[in-house]
């Protein structure tokens, strides 16, 4: 549910979308989620390619709001991924990219040619609280899950010290470091929520390393929305 | 204003970057908010926060800020520091708080004719 490509400034170069899914059938994963900071235009063809493997991709986000909490936002096919796009684009906050200070921003076709260069750096953050992103989220029937919550930077917890509580979260992200048990141990609040882990890749050997399972009838995006909610018999293994 | 003079009268740590404390100084700017730093901090200025953060470097060298002061006694990552001496971006911490820091600073500031308004 979180998988950065090449689009992504930290993403390695090796993350296109082809090899993701090469990396994805390896690793035999069912579904997976692209998420890359602020844009979700390498989710297309990264879709494409996985049906092609029979690997199901979600195309999503990884947004960066106003209070700078990475949030993932994963909708149920592209065209809402496209109008969520559009929201990115009217609010992210534009400052250019210096490739050699953060990274190419660069969006390839399926033989990893370069298409287009990102010029606005998607690591800025949005002008949008987090809470009007987990609205326009679910305002397109996505799902909003508030990134490697447990992380000293970027996380929600770093950036507000708590987890408001009317945040609608479908679920929360843990990132597997040294201290994360210690973490869910401190904040009991956690138990009201499904909590997940993903890989969060930036590079190839990365895919996999984390993941969640999910009980599924068939690896669709409606099955995990049903099964982040306990619906109809399916459910997700949370840490 | 020197890097230099600015250590001297907070009695600052440097924690890479020694070979850089003769550039000039500005003015400074105080943010957690690396976006905002980017949108609003001004070249040749130095930046007080508390992060640690690799990407502090990289905010700061798109920025051409003259150096980054961690306050609260942080300890920025060895991959920040590292970085850091890449970029060319001195990196100075102290245990004090942002406040008191920034007070004492603006005083220093004022009465170098570097505060306007």
């Amino acid at each position: 549910m979180h998988v950065h490509t090449v689009l992504s400034p930290c993403g390695g170069l090796d993350m296109s979308p082809s090899k993701i899914i090469d990396h994805a059938v390896r690793e035999k994963i069912d579904i997976l989620a692209i998420t890359d900071h602020n844009s979700t235009k390498h989710c297309g063809l990264a879709q494409e390619l996985g049906k092609r493997k029979g690997i199901t991709v979600l195309a999503g986000a990884e947004l960066n709001t106003m209070e700078e909490i990475h949030c993932l936002a994963i909708f149920e096919n592209i065209d809402k991924a496209g109008i969520f796009q559009q929201f990115i684009d009217r609010n992210l906050n534009v400052v250019n990219n210096k490739p050699d200070l953060f990274g190419y921003q660069v969006i390839v076709d399926e033989d990893e040619q370069i298409l287009a260069e990102e010029d606005r750096l998607l690591v800025a953050s949005l002008k949008v609280s987090v809470h009007e992103t987990e609205k326009m989220v679910h305002d397109l029937g996505g799902i909003f899950i508030p990134a490697h919550i447990n992380r000293p930077y970027n996380s929600i917890y770093s950036q507000l010290g708590f987890l408001p509580s009317e945040l609608k979260a479908d679920a929360l992200e843990i990132s597997r470091n040294a201290n994360y048990e210690m973490f869910i141990r401190e904040h009991p609040e956690l138990s009201g929520y499904k909590l997940i882990t993903n890989s969060d890749a930036h590079h190839g050997e990365q895919i996999g390393r984390n993941t969640t399972d999910y009980y599924l009838k068939q690896p669709e995006f409606e099955e995990i929305a049903m099964a982040l909610k306990d619906i109809n018999g399916r459910k997700v293994k949370t840490i | 204003m020197t890097i230099k003079d600015i250590i001297n009268e907070l009695r600052l740590n440097v924690l890479t970057g020694t070979d850089q404390l003769d550039n000039q100084v500005k003015g400074a700017y105080v943010s957690d908010l690396l976006s905002d730093v980017m949108g609003k901090a001004g070249n040749g200025e130095l930046w007080i926060t508390l992060h640690t953060h690799p990407n502090i470097v990289a905010v700061a060298a798109l920025k051409e800020l003259a150096a980054i002061l961690i306050v609260n006694g942080g300890i920025p990552d060895n991959e920040t520091i590292n970085v850091a001496a890449k970029e060319n971006i001195p990196i100075l911490g102290t245990t004090e708080r942002a406040f008191p820091i920034c007070g004492r600073l603006y005083k220093i500031m004022e009465a170098n004719a570097m505060v306007q308004g």
